[in-house]
């Protein structure tokens, strides 16, 4: 049967093939289908930004109610834990030394005539650095806590009902108050922006690993002359290779779009259909990618070695950890190749925004171009390499 | 047992290394590997954030609430992309993403201010990203605060009851490539080992060589050793270049003790490879061993090892799951002796745990390599 230029015939057996290959092997069926839950599970936990509970060291100089009321605000935050209270300043610097605390608070002595009186008490805080972004996020709540325990205790600021109590802003005093409102995430937990990310670079890694090793493996057992000898075309078998292992990438992103709005419970607030379209092209693109990987790659090892050089700078690049808009600006550029920077602004859009077509179909199109160039390219490639 | 040949073991070292330097690409990429992630990662991660792009809705039409937003404006951390005359436009703009923040300068804004009442002011925040959001809202509220000084008090000095006064110990200026570049050599080392050693035995397996190796006397730890040998050079070379790197060109510290790195390195490296290896015995197969190997390795030393995400805000489940990530010893363990400037005293601990590593590689490596065809 012939129909635009392709024997279905000779395609579907292709196909029958791969997806025998690649089901027959129960440790490799393995890999593909429980693989992706598992590591959606753990590293939905993992990919954790909040700061929660971080270890904190209190050296209190003062050693009055109101020193010890500022622990307790800071321990009632959530954001800290006071897991150690320190007698000397050489204390504070060996539990960071030991990395037994993010950082110290030194409260001063007369801390409590300070706020009483007119000059401004000054907390010290020692922040280990190691980890900046930690650090940089802990240092604005330390802070924050601390200026509203401040006006909360003062004598000078006229103390007002329910103040603190309300979160983000709201003092209750004379001049601005900034009411704050967090939208798509009132609570600002970091997992509902990371799972789905983590759901794009699984999928992504799924799909690599599936194609990589489609034509190395022909290759090394030396089944490749059989395939060039028989009358496919590379066109063929390109689709005869990428159609089969398209299913279990679908089925894949199935299991994981579940755990993540079952188990997660990630807000889904946009159309499962787009979600589905949208993920269809990213397969397409990342099995291309993994098909000319595999076509450029003598040996197994070479394949899996190409393979880290792309998948590790598809993350970085892809605003997974970063937003895109604080690299520098060449960086940015780059970042517009990566395939994975747009499915990620698709499967957030989708989940968090519940954007539609008419938001996300810069992204998606952008997709499309990208896996039918690279598609074309690699079968190009696999003539040349068939010659 | 026999006792084990030098002879051998050096004859088994030679045909690695010379499997190994036949295939010329692999052997390229795997310095370029480590030096080009090294590079790409100091320049693209950056924690700072800047020009967060905002909307201000000004109903309030006044000196004071242009003022409002002049500050805003020339702090630096926010740049006003839109001025919005309805709360109709707010919605689309935070859906595309186009702004990440929308100010909202009610009318009666200018009249509570002068009235020396609380002028509530909102600030519409894209939580999507909790950590941006968090940072912006930080900065929002300090740029509030000095404003409403200048406008309530007119001159008056605020009271500031209490105020922080931050000091930032080993990373001063809160580089990230401080904190990135140590860690990162820690989990580029971990997937390229394991990658590196997960085909070598594998290979022989499958070109049929294993039946010319069994033929011959070599002992299995002999082989397994032998193996070994030409892959922790590679890695010794790869460590020392991601050092020199770090320092020549993100001007990373080295506060520590060179000879307590290469020690903790190499019980690092052989528990890798040793992984590798025994991955590689294991599966049989190259396909199935990388493969193995990638999952073992690729993800867990990026998210699991305490490289970017901290391990002490993960559940407790996961932070015992991490204790057999070997990258988060030596994660810290790097932190430790490039910025702490800490050495055995402190990181006594890590070092038992790459040394408990290392013994298992090792020891599932030789376990699982039998010689004998079955």
């Amino acid at each position: 049967m012939r129909l635009g230029g392709l024997d279905w015939g000779r395609l579907l057996e292709l196909m029958r093939k791969e997806l025998r290959q690649t089901l027959r092997d129960p440790q490799a069926l393995r890999v593909v289908l429980v693989a992706p839950i598992i590591q959606l599970i753990v590293f939905g936990y993992a990919v954790n930004t909040d700061i929660q509970d971080a270890n904190v060291v209190l050296f209190d100089r003062d050693h009055t109610t109101v020193s010890r009321e500022l622990g307790q605000t800071l321990t009632a935050s959530g954001h800290f834990r006071i897991v150690e209270t320190a007698d000397r300043a050489q204390d504070l610097v060996e539990a960071l030394d030991h990395g037994r605390a993010i950082f110290g608070i030194e409260v001063p002595r007369g801390f409590e005539g300070d706020l009483a009186g007119a000059t401004p008490a000054t907390v010290q805080v020692l922040v280990d650095g190691t980890m900046s972004n930690t650090a940089i996020v802990a240092q604005a709540y330390a802070s924050q806590i601390i200026l509203r325990f401040g006006q909360e205790h003062s004598a000078l600021v006229p103390a007002t009902a329910g103040t603190g109590a309300r979160g983000h802003g709201g003092t209750g005093l004379p001049g601005v108050d900034l009411r704050v409102r967090a939208w798509y995430n009132p609570n600002l937990e970091s997992r509902i922006y990371n799972v789905p990310a983590v759901m794009g670079s699984v999928m992504m890694l799924m799909s690599l690993l599936l194609t990589t090793l489609a034509v190395v493996r022909e290759r090394e057992l030396g089944t490749l002359e059989q395939l060039m000898v028989s009358p496919l075309r590379p066109v063929e078998m390109i689709l005869g290779k990428t159609v089969p292992v398209v299913g279990i990438a679908l089925l894949d992103l199935t299991i994981i779009a579940s755990v993540a709005i079952l188990w997660f419970r990630i807000p889904m607030r946009g159309s499962f259909v787009l979600l589905f379209a949208a993920s269809l092209v990213y397969i397409v693109c990342g099995l291309g990618i993994g098909l000319l990987i595999s076509t450029v790659s003598a040996t197994t090892q070479e394949a899996f070695m190409t393979m880290f050089m792309c998948f590790l700078p598809m993350m970085i690049f892809s605003g997974f950890f970063f937003p895109i808009a604080n690299m520098p600006a060449v960086f940015q550029f780059v970042s517009f190749l990566d395939p994975l920077r747009y499915y990620l602004a698709t499967v957030r859009g989708i989940f968090l925004k519940g954007a539609g077509v008419t938001v996300l179909w810069p992204q998606i199109a952008s997709l499309a171009v990208m896996g039918g160039a690279i598609l074309w390219i690699a079968s190009t490639r696999f003539r040349k390499t068939s010659v | 047992m026999r006792p084990l040949s030098r002879t051998r073991l050096w004859a088994m070292a030679r045909k690695e290394a010379l499997h190994i330097g036949r295939d010329k690409r692999s052997l390229a990429m795997a310095f370029a590997v480590p030096a080009a992630m090294v590079l790409l990662f100091g320049y693209v991660i950056t924690f700072d954030i800047n020009d967060i792009p905002t909307a201000v809705l000004d109903q309030s039409r006044t000196s004071q609430s242009r003022d409002l937003a002049d500050a805003f404006r020339s702090a630096g951390y926010f740049r006003i992309t839109r001025q919005l005359a309805s709360d109709d436009e707010i919605a689309p703009l935070l859906t595309r993403g186009t702004v990440r923040m929308v100010l909202v300068i009610p009318p009666d804004f200018a009249k509570h201010l002068a009235a020396a009442e609380p002028a509530p002011v909102q600030c519409l925040v894209d939580g999507g990203d909790a950590n941006t959001a968090s940072i912006a809202i930080n900065y929002a509220q300090a740029i509030v605060a000095s404003y409403s000084a200048k406008a309530v008090l007119k001159g008056r000095t605020l009271p500031v009851p209490a105020r922080t006064e931050a000091r930032v110990w080993y990373n001063e200026d809160l580089k990230s490539s401080n904190m990135i570049v140590p860690g990162l050599m820690a989990t580029i080392m971990m997937i390229l080992s394991a990658l590196l050693t997960s085909l070598t035995i594998a290979r022989e397996w499958e070109r049929g060589t294993m039946e010319q190796l069994a033929a011959t006397p070599v002992h299995r730890l002999e082989v397994i050793f032998g193996k070994l040998l030409p892959y922790l050079g590679i890695g010794f070379v790869d460590i020392i270049l991601v050092a020199v790197v770090g320092g020549v060109v993100f001007a990373v510290p080295f506060r520590g003790s060179a000879l307590f790195l290469m020690v903790t390195a190499m019980l690092f490296l052989i528990g890798a490879q040793g992984l590798g290896m025994f991955i590689s015995a294991a599966a049989k197969r190259q396909f199935l061993a990388t493969q193995l190997a990638m999952i073992a390795t690729m993800l867990p030393s990026l998210l699991l090892s305490g490289l970017i995400f901290d391990l002490a805000s993960m559940p407790t489940v996961l932070q015992v799951i991490s204790l057999v990530v070997p990258a988060r010893y030596f994660v810290v363990a790097l932190r430790g002796i490039f910025l702490k400037g800490v050495g055995p005293h402190v990181l006594w601990a890590q070092a038992v745990g790459m040394l408990v590593f290392a013994a298992a590689g090792l020891g599932l490596a030789v376990r699982a390599f039998r010689k004998e065809i079955a």
